[in-house]
């Protein structure tokens, strides 16, 4: 993560935020917009999340990263903290790897 | 009542924070980059997207591009709650860099338009602090931790993501376009340079058929 992508990414994050404000009182966005605009929030960030847990390179990325994640998911959906979520991924990875899972 | 709610969100946002710079540290970024992106951009799913992208083996560029789509949601909140900033350029400067999803569901919240601008406030001046001094302190203490793939921190990361995600899932529509963004990415990876696939995820978006709008995640904005 070099320091030009860090200011280009601050720079374009903060023109967009400061777009709004500025342009609210002539410009209305359709619905149809705003809602694919935060649809494509979610499409990024779960794609990201399936490359990360299933693949490192080009490959399959090991079955315990593979249940280490869902573990983590599936303390996500059962609403458990977020510190809680982190760790049981990061253990139960950890925790296969030492047994000999890939 | 509205400063215990902050106050809370601004907890999570330390911890998610603490995440966020020990994960960065432990990808092999060194600990003042993760701070600086959180001092900068001050919007954590972008931070996530782009380290994740780049410990991934992607390009900056896949990064940053990543992390402006990711961000383009801000523009409709600035458009919806923008007259709660204030009128003078400096209110309208600092405002919009503390304009994040809290700060614009917690503004929305509130029916009074100077209750509106204190709650934004509020919560945008909170979370910057709680939020830039949890990744101060993640990024600290991840460097002291060493080999990443031996905590199984590797799965730290997209699990932490994953638990950012989920709420926005129960939307039917959105769930479908990520899920086929998703299958997208996945086959795409072996045979696409890192970080295409998961912006080539986008193309779910074709899937996204709105049905009905009860169930919307936001409040409706323009009250």
């Amino acid at each position: 993560m070099p320091v030009t992508a860090v200011l280009i990414l601050a720079a374009g994050t903060f023109a967009i935020r400061f777009a709004g404000p500025l342009l609210r009182d002539r410009v209305t966005l359709p619905e149809k917009v705003r809602e694919l605009m935060s649809a494509s929030a979610t499409v990024l960030l779960l794609a990201l999340v399936a490359v990360s847990a299933l693949t490192s390179g080009k490959q399959f990325g090991g079955w315990a990263l593979a249940i280490g994640v869902a573990v983590g998911g599936l303390a996500a959906w059962r609403k458990l903290p977020f510190v809680a979520v982190i760790v049981l991924a990061a253990v139960t990875t950890a925790g296969l790897r030492l047994v000999g899972v890939a | 009542m509205l400063l215990r709610d902050v106050a809370a969100v601004a907890l999570g946002a330390a911890v998610t924070g603490a995440s966020f710079g020990a994960i960065s540290v432990a990808s092999g970024l060194p600990w003042w980059i993760p701070v600086l992106m959180s001092l900068l951009i001050f919007a954590g799913g972008s931070q996530f997207m782009a380290v994740g992208i780049v410990a991934a083996g992607g390009s900056p560029a896949a990064a940053v591009l990543a992390g402006l789509v990711l961000n383009a949601r801000h523009l409709p909140f600035g458009l919806a709650i923008g007259d709660v900033l204030g009128k003078s350029p400096l209110a309208r400067i600092v405002g919009s860099h503390l304009l994040i999803d809290e700060s614009t569901a917690f503004a929305m919240a509130q029916k009074d338009p100077a209750r509106a601008r204190a709650a934004y406030w509020a919560c945008g001046v909170s979370l910057f602090f709680s939020w830039n001094t949890g990744v101060l302190i993640g990024a600290l203490v991840g460097q002291a931790i060493g080999d990443p793939m031996t905590f199984g921190l590797d799965a730290a990361f997209p699990a932490a993501l994953l638990a950012l995600t989920l709420p926005a899932l129960k939307d039917a529509a959105t769930r479908n376009a990520a899920l086929v963004g998703a299958a997208i990415a996945l086959a795409t990876t072996p045979f696409l340079p890192a970080g295409v696939p998961v912006l080539l995820a986008l193309a779910g978006l074709f899937a996204f058929r709105t049905t009905k709008k009860e169930e919307e995640p936001c409040p409706s904005p323009q009250s």
